[in-house]
């Protein structure tokens, strides 16, 4: 791992552990404990979605529906067959990697806005399915009494307990996804998204790797399906639909689309907005979110993270003009 | 004579195309093309613009399927193969008009040429396996002897798509021999060079034919083309009009007719750049 990645590392896990110090002490932000394991598990779908968008090039405005196998084939599994929930998360993933590799391979022969169309498709189909198959998934009333997670026999009751198993999962996703961007996988996706035909001629299997990360990023959308369904206890498809398919394809934009830190950010900057703090504009709340896409789309098109690095250009360039070397 | 059956295969021919034919709707970009380039050569394939010489490229590194006729190397059929095997097989090109990685770094863009080379899987990559580590300062330090070899190694940490022109071209070349290929397509590589860029490019080239690799070059620059090459093919409007050694096809009526102008420019130095 670099150096610079090394440092943001040490410094997100210091935060990590000071939030629930300060949330306990301070009475007005004591609910933000539970905003933030949302955005932790939101943070696993838009870390997969950063690879698949940022890194390969490939668009999905499908994977909501992820999220939702993920969380259905977990609530079912539990409710319905009473299968352990750490079972049933592990069937979520396995349902959720079949149903993307069909939907991938097919669909990946798409490129722009056409692949968008596919996936966009996918998703509606499956939020009918949610809707429609009552005797599953309960239909629109949804489905609830989902048992929560055990760990080593107990039960992780509670907000802290779950805040740091799903951060600890981020971790370790963080790493992994990292790991795999400096590596001969990551180069070859990035190769995909700069020119798919020099990759090609490289021996790049161009195909392959685009159905993998897609695979990959639908897993981790599921994973993230499993957590929120063990975490909240109750499903209903509205959770899984277009609007939050393309909320997530908005994280990933306005935190920065070719960095894990930017998923990051702009899923922890969202789901707070989203969550909280527009809450003064109830149902006027999709003005301020265009309004944010739209200024980071023109003003900072490589997303909110490309701040830090500008900024510290601007006060290197200063630091040097101080000192009587700035020549240009 | 003219030969009746399809010229035999020759075993020291590494790179054989045999009635290579391409049609693009109506249009028959490739008529009957058959030539074939010794192990070892450094052959050149002329021709005005439009005579197919990119599509010829495309079609013998899978990018494009042919219509008709078959592409061999070593004797083994690549037509009709994906790109990614027939790159597998050893045949590596650079681009007409430079398809670099260009929001990747110089060295990893030479890197990336090592993928044929290499193995990590998502899984070991993702989980920093020893081996994979290894692995991985391999691939390194190869693609750094990649880049000392075109002469780029002290660029190695730019980005690939803030170099100028010619530096691109050369790192091109760096990737491209990093697949570690058996031949070698250059697409107008002297395409944007200057005088002294050309001549080290030409000096390049022999360096690269030094390494036992064979060298196929498409370019309009025909000091450096009668300078480097063994053999020269020329195309026009899809099909073969000479073949030969570079006096042979200087002196060649239907090339002069053909390419350098009914007058002769190229004697005059006025057809330098057709």
């Amino acid at each position: 791992m670099s150096r610079g990645n090394l440092i943001t590392l040490s410094a997100v896990v210091l935060l990590l552990i000071l939030f629930p110090v300060l949330v306990a002490n301070v009475e007005a932000i004591s609910h933000y404990l539970d905003v933030m394991v949302f955005v932790g598990i939101f943070s696993l779908i838009t870390m997969g979605l950063s690879l698949l968008m940022g890194y390969a090039g490939q668009i999905s405005l499908g994977h909501a529906a992820f999220f939702g196998l993920g969380a259905y084939t977990s609530g079912i599994l539990c409710v319905k067959v009473a299968v352990s929930p750490w079972l049933a998360m592990v069937g979520g993933t396995l349902v959720t990697a079949v149903v993307a590799y069909g939907v991938g391979v097919p669909s990946l022969k798409l490129k722009g806005h056409y692949l968008a169309m596919a996936t966009l498709g996918f998703g509606v189909i499956v939020n009918i399915v949610f809707n429609e198959e009552v005797e599953l998934t309960g239909g629109p009333s949804g489905l609830s009494n989902i048992p929560g997670l055990k760990l080593f026999g107990l039960p992780l009751r509670g907000e802290l307990l779950f805040y740091i198993l799903v951060w600890s999962m981020v971790l370790l996703v963080l790493i992994f996804c990292l790991n795999v961007i400096h590596s001969r996988v990551g180069r070859a996706l990035r190769s995909i998204h700069d020119s798919e035909v020099a990759a090609d001629a490289m021996g790049v299997e161009t195909a392959r790797y685009k159905v993998m990360i897609f695979v990959l990023s639908a897993v981790l959308a599921s994973l993230a399906g499993s957590l929120y369904a063990h975490y909240v206890g109750f499903l209903s498809p509205s959770s899984f639909n277009l609007l939050f398919s393309i909320r997530l394809v908005m994280m990933v934009v306005v935190g920065g689309m070719h960095s894990l830190w930017g998923a990051l950010l702009g899923t922890w900057l969202l789901t707070f907005l989203g969550n909280e703090w527009l809450h003064v504009f109830k149902d006027f709340d999709i003005l301020v979110y265009g309004a944010i896409l739209l200024f980071v789309v023109m003003a900072l098109p490589e997303g909110l993270v490309s701040v830090v690095p500008r900024l510290s250009h601007m006060w290197r360039r200063g630091r040097e003009s101080e000192g009587g070397t700035g020549g240009t | 004579m003219r030969e009746m059956e399809p010229r035999q295969h020759q075993p020291s021919e590494l790179l054989h195309v045999d009635s290579l034919e391409k049609s693009f709707g109506g249009i028959r970009a490739l008529q009957g093309l058959t030539f074939g380039v010794p192990a070892g050569a450094i052959k050149a394939v002329i021709g005005p613009n439009g005579a197919g010489k990119t599509t010829l490229f495309n079609l013998v590194t899978g990018i494009l399927l042919p219509t008709g006729g078959i592409i061999s190397l070593n004797g083994e059929t690549i037509s009709g193969r994906r790109p990614q095997e027939i790159a597998r097989l050893g045949v590596s090109r650079t681009f007409q008009n430079v398809l670099l990685f260009g929001r990747m770094t110089v060295l990893e863009n030479v890197m990336v040429g090592r993928h044929t080379r290499s193995q990590a899987s998502v899984l070991s990559a993702g989980l920093r396996l020893p081996w994979m580590r290894r692995e991985e300062l391999r691939t390194r330090a190869r693609a750094m002897e990649h880049l000392e070899f075109v002469g780029l190694a002290d660029r190695f940490q730019e980005r690939a798509g803030n170099l100028p022109l010619g530096e691109q071209k050369l790192l091109e070349v760096a990737r491209a021999l990093a697949t570690e290929p058996k031949i070698l397509l250059l697409d107008e590589p002297a395409g944007g060079l200057n005088t002294r860029e050309t001549e080290r490019l030409a000096e390049l080239i022999r360096r690269i034919r030094g390494q036992e690799i064979t060298v196929v070059l498409v370019e309009h620059d025909m000091n450096l083309v009668m300078d480097v090459s063994d053999d020269i093919v020329v195309i026009s409007f899809g099909q073969k009009i000479a073949e030969g050694k570079p006096r042979e096809i200087k002196r060649h009526p239907a090339v002069i007719e053909a390419y350098l102008g009914e007058e002769g420019d190229y004697a005059n130095g006025a057809g330098q750049r057709v």
